[in-house]
């Protein structure tokens, strides 16, 4: 469904990310781990293109992603939930999912797709005239995950779901990605929570200082060296 | 209040203002009705970029290039202004989008945003003043006098005609504040002053939104000078350009409410009658105070009532409103 060839990208004359490739297969879920600062939002910004790759080439559906412009990446179905939810704070929850279906494909098909996600989040619901900003952190989450799905995507970014929340939430939020891989979309991931995001997808990528180290099954990154010692702290 | 019953409420206020200038004479304060409404124009123009956080000081350069470009071309060419107000209108919406891409592309935005626009008003000042020549320089400029047509000439010399001018003007600008309000670029433009990369990643065009409110705010601020010259027929650098005149509208839209299609129009009735009553009440002797009342109010607005004067007022009526019919819900329960 997504692939990238060799891309390089990065901020002015900074390169973040170096020769990375990487494929992401219809219906699956898969993750992308390493520390701070190793390019894992680069990456997924790159995808959405909020910035655009210096070399290599990156396809949706063998449309070719980089050529496209940004705002219309969206209709190519890929929906980003950037790091830190970056929700509209001033606005209803209400509002936040209405600006989610913004593109003009996602408008008609706006009521059906409000329902599908309060029926996944029914938390959302009954906050729905709540001005987003000032629900919890989980609560947060899943409206920036709702808005990304009412644009109707076959992809969903995930950039660092279970940042700042609490552990128990981190929990939540990984129950809730579940069920959306079992409503049938396909999930990247980013995150540093090594250990839980391996038990949720089915693949995984670990990339280090831009670059991509090794990848593999879930169960087989879980039981690598490099993995166990440096992010798994056994 | 229904859907109905505002549209009733708006069906008869308009036809109370359509009604007025043939039962009310008086040529002084039918003055002050048509300064009020040229200049709740302009301030309703500020305000599509204003309630969504494009703060812009540039807005004197717009209604300068309005005016001045209208006169110029009538005096110099003989151009009638129903054609030099549309061509002033292009000069400054391109003008517009020049100053624009550049800023919305390149993420201009937040203060130096401010600054950018606050140069072009700058400039557009300077311009005018250099070009003394052809302008007449800080002296000011008057539009030729028609001999023959007044018509074509966009020269009225009654009252009447100019009220019904504004106010045509007045209402088609309140009318293009709703038709965006209730558009999606509303949502878009709230989206994109909250946080420009989630809009963007919601499939927004920043870029195309921005600059598409600047050039109809522009469009419109340059057709306010424009109007404004032909009915006083006598214009200056510093009356319908530069610096101080864009702080006015920023002053007059903040006194008045942002977030509502009247608040401009509030906030002029407010700044003109405070400029008038100081004028007649201290004459000489207050040349000025208008602007440091001005600026204590704005300092105080800003902190204490942000949403304006019109804003809060519909905001505490809506509170009462919903106070009201909770007490009915749970009076019915309690019936029950």
């Amino acid at each position: 469904m997504l692939e990238l060839r060799s891309v390089d990208a990065g901020y002015g004359s900074f390169q973040a990310l170096f020769d990375v490739n990487l494929d992401v297969k219809a219906g699956e879920a898969v993750g992308v781990i390493g520390p701070n600062g190793a390019g894992k939002t680069t990456l997924m910004r790159v995808i959405s293109g909020l910035i655009r790759p210096s070399r290599g080439s990156i396809r949706m559906e063998g449309v070719d992603v980089v050529a496209t412009p940004a705002h219309r990446i969206v209709s190519l179905g890929i929906a980003h939930v950037p790091e830190n939810r970056r929700l509209f704070p001033q606005l209803s929850v209400d509002d936040n999912l209405k600006m989610g279906a913004f593109m003009k494909e996602a408008r008609g098909t706006y009521a059906k797709r409000l329902d599908f996600v309060f029926e996944l989040f029914p938390r959302l619901k009954e906050r729905r005239h709540q001005m987003a900003g000032t629900m919890s952190g989980g609560e947060q989450q899943m409206c920036a995950i709702g808005r990304a799905l009412m644009s109707n995507p076959k992809l969903l970014l995930l950039d660092e779901p279970s940042a700042g929340l609490a552990p128990v939430v981190v929990q939540q939020v990984f129950e809730l990605v579940k069920r959306i891989r079992a409503s049938g979309l396909t999930v990247l991931i980013v995150e540093q929570n090594v250990q839980q995001v391996l038990h949720v997808v089915d693949r995984a990528y670990l990339i280090e200082a831009g670059t991509i180290r090794s990848s593999g099954t879930a169960a087989e990154m879980l039981a690598s060296d490099t993995v166990k010692e440096a992010y798994l702290g056994v | 209040m229904t859907g109905q019953g505002r549209l009733a409420a708006w069906a008869v206020g308009l036809a109370a203002l359509v009604a007025l200038p043939f039962v009310y004479r008086d040529p002084y304060h039918l003055h002050i009705l048509v300064l009020i409404l040229i200049w709740s124009f302009a301030y309703t123009s500020w305000s599509m970029m204003g309630r969504f956080g494009l703060v812009s000081l540039g807005h004197g350069g717009f209604m300068g290039i309005g005016a001045y470009v209208t006169a110029l071309l009538w005096n110099h060419l003989g151009l009638s202004p129903w054609i030099g107000i549309p061509v002033s209108m292009v000069a400054a919406g391109a003008l517009a989008l020049v100053v624009g891409y550049p800023c919305f592309r390149f993420r201009i935005t937040g203060h130096y945003f401010v600054l950018v626009t606050l140069a072009l008003s700058g400039i557009v000042l300077q311009v005018i003043t250099a070009t003394r020549d052809y302008t007449g320089g800080s002296l000011g400029y008057t539009p030729n006098r028609a001999t023959t047509n007044k018509l074509l000439a966009l020269q009225f010399d009654d009252k009447t005609t100019w009220y019904l001018i504004a106010l045509a003007v007045w209402l088609a600008g309140i009318v293009v504040w709703h038709l965006i309000d209730r558009s999606m670029s509303r949502y878009a433009l709230e989206a994109i002053s909250e946080d420009e990369d989630a809009a963007a990643a919601a499939g927004v065009d920043v870029t195309a939104e921005k600059l598409k409110i600047t050039l109809i705010s522009a469009l419109m601020t340059a057709l306010a000078g424009a109007i404004y010259c032909q009915y006083q027929m006598f214009i200056t650098p510093d009356t319908v350009s530069g610096i101080a005149v864009s702080l006015q509208m920023v002053f007059a839209a903040i006194v008045g409410g942002l977030f509502v299609s009247l608040g401009p129009t509030v906030g002029a009735i407010i700044t003109i009658l405070l400029a008038e009553t100081l004028r007649i009440g201290f004459g000489t002797k207050a040349v000025g105070w208008d602007n440091l009342v001005y600026g204590v109010l704005l300092v105080l607005f800003i902190i204490f009532l942000p949403k304006g004067i019109l804003g809060s007022v519909l905001d505490r009526l809506k509170s009462q409103r919903k106070v009201s019919r909770t007490h009915e819900q749970e009076a019915v329960k309690i019936a029950r």
